[in-house]
């Protein structure tokens, strides 16, 4: 059977909803998310006027292939439940929840939308959920969190609000962070979501940008947020397996094929066997290969 | 029907928005000024939309002036969505499926 082709999560690019403009072009950078904001980049006097561009942009823009994520609001407040109100008709592909501290949240947001959803006769469920964990409420209950509805695809480290609660601030090597990321990582990893981590501020920064992108990488997060378009290259390049990654995967698959043939029980490549984590790692590598355009995952029943 | 009865403003004057300002209008009915980098262009197709969503919130009587920078229609849409809502001082739009 051919596995159902992975969706990469390697970008969500922040596109403020106080910019017609940005949205506008937010396309041609290719990311592989766009993530229209109500939140944090919407001074208060604005979230009425960016709820109604962000709207009527959804309603009309063709983004493509692109996945639609909208930041609302905390919805425990009035502001996010009008957010509510307007993004779900509009459509998006998911809606991001700020400030997510436990299960609790993620209910209360997912009672808002499906009773919202009925309303308009959309399909229950339809609209996914994605969900930022910026203080260590949140970060401590990223396992109830991550199990907590089948509509939540991911889960996002948001560091800003994350280090100042923590009383410290963030440094090159984030440290401050190593906690956070791999609770947020294993809780991830344990019901099988999207792990996507935290904005790198510093867009004038190249050098520690791709050390931070690289490090979260090897951690093993499927993506990062961005604030600026220059930062999608440098990520998407270190997320692309490297011609050595994919040859290993090539002569794995090729290994399992030739073991099945000869019906043996044991299979080898140069000499080590492969066992079942590495046959899990080699298909990861083509099906990131086949999305990048690189190869065609199929051939290999992926 | 819907009441301006102050004037207020949404959008700006950035590239690709829009700067749409609403003020009561009494007894003078409704009158736009359009002000527009592609107005030779896109003139009319500015204050079809304009008017298509005055239409939307039954406004018969404002004064709406437009200074358009290039925006798209649904900026546009939105920006005098909002402007309306905020001279109107409406706090429950009914938001719209498609």
């Amino acid at each position: 059977m051919v596995a159902e082709k992975i969706k990469l999560r390697r970008t969500m690019m922040y596109v403020s909803g106080s910019s017609p403009a940005n949205i506008a072009q937010a396309t041609i950078y290719g990311a592989d998310s766009l993530m229209f904001d109500l939140e944090d980049s919407v001074s208060v006097n604005e979230k009425d006027a960016a709820r109604f561009v962000i709207y009527h942009a959804l309603k009309t823009i063709d983004f493509g292939d692109t996945e639609t994520v909208v930041r609302i609001n905390a919805i425990n407040t009035e502001t996010g439940r009008q957010d509510l109100e307007a993004i779900v008709r509009a459509k998006p592909d998911v809606i991001r929840l700020p400030k997510t501290s436990c299960a609790q949240d993620v209910w209360d947001a997912e009672a808002m939308i499906a009773k919202i959803e009925r309303n308009i006769g959309f399909e229950e469920g339809t609209i996914k959920l994605m969900a930022a964990l910026e203080d260590p409420s949140g970060i401590l209950n990223a396992r109830e969190i991550a199990k907590s509805s089948k509509r939540l695809i991911g889960m996002a480290i948001g560091a800003e609000d994350f280090v100042t609660s923590m009383k410290t601030t963030r440094s090159p090597l984030g440290v401050e962070l190593a906690t956070a990321r791999g609770l947020l990582l294993m809780a991830c990893r344990e019901v099988g979501i999207y792990a996507l981590d935290t904005v790198y501020s510093d867009i004038n920064n190249d050098e520690g940008f791709l050390e931070e992108v690289k490090l979260i990488k090897q951690l093993g997060f499927d993506g990062k947020s961005c604030i600026h378009p220059r930062q999608i290259k440098p990520i998407h390049q270190v997320f692309t397996p490297t011609i050595k990654e994919i040859d290993y995967a090539i002569r794995t698959f090729g290994a399992i094929q030739e073991a099945e043939e000869k019906h043996s029980g044991v299979i080898a490549l140069n000499g080590k066997m492969i066992d079942l984590p590495m046959v899990e790692r080699a298909r990861r590598v083509i099906r990131l290969a086949d999305a990048a355009g690189i190869l065609d995952g199929g051939a290999y029943g992926c | 029907m819907c009441q301006i009865t102050k004037k207020s403003y949404a959008g700006s004057l950035e590239s690709s928005d829009v700067l749409v300002q609403i003020s009561p209008n009494p007894g003078k009915g409704l009158e736009i000024d359009l002000k527009s980098t592609v107005k030779r262009q896109f003139g009319n197709a500015i204050l079809a939309t304009v008017n298509d969503v005055l239409r939307e919130f039954d406004i018969t009587e404002a004064f709406v002036s437009i200074d358009d920078k290039g925006a798209l229609d649904c900026t546009i849409r939105a920006r005098v969505s909002a402007a309306v809502c905020r001279a109107a001082a409406l706090t429950d739009y009914h938001w719209k499926v498609g």
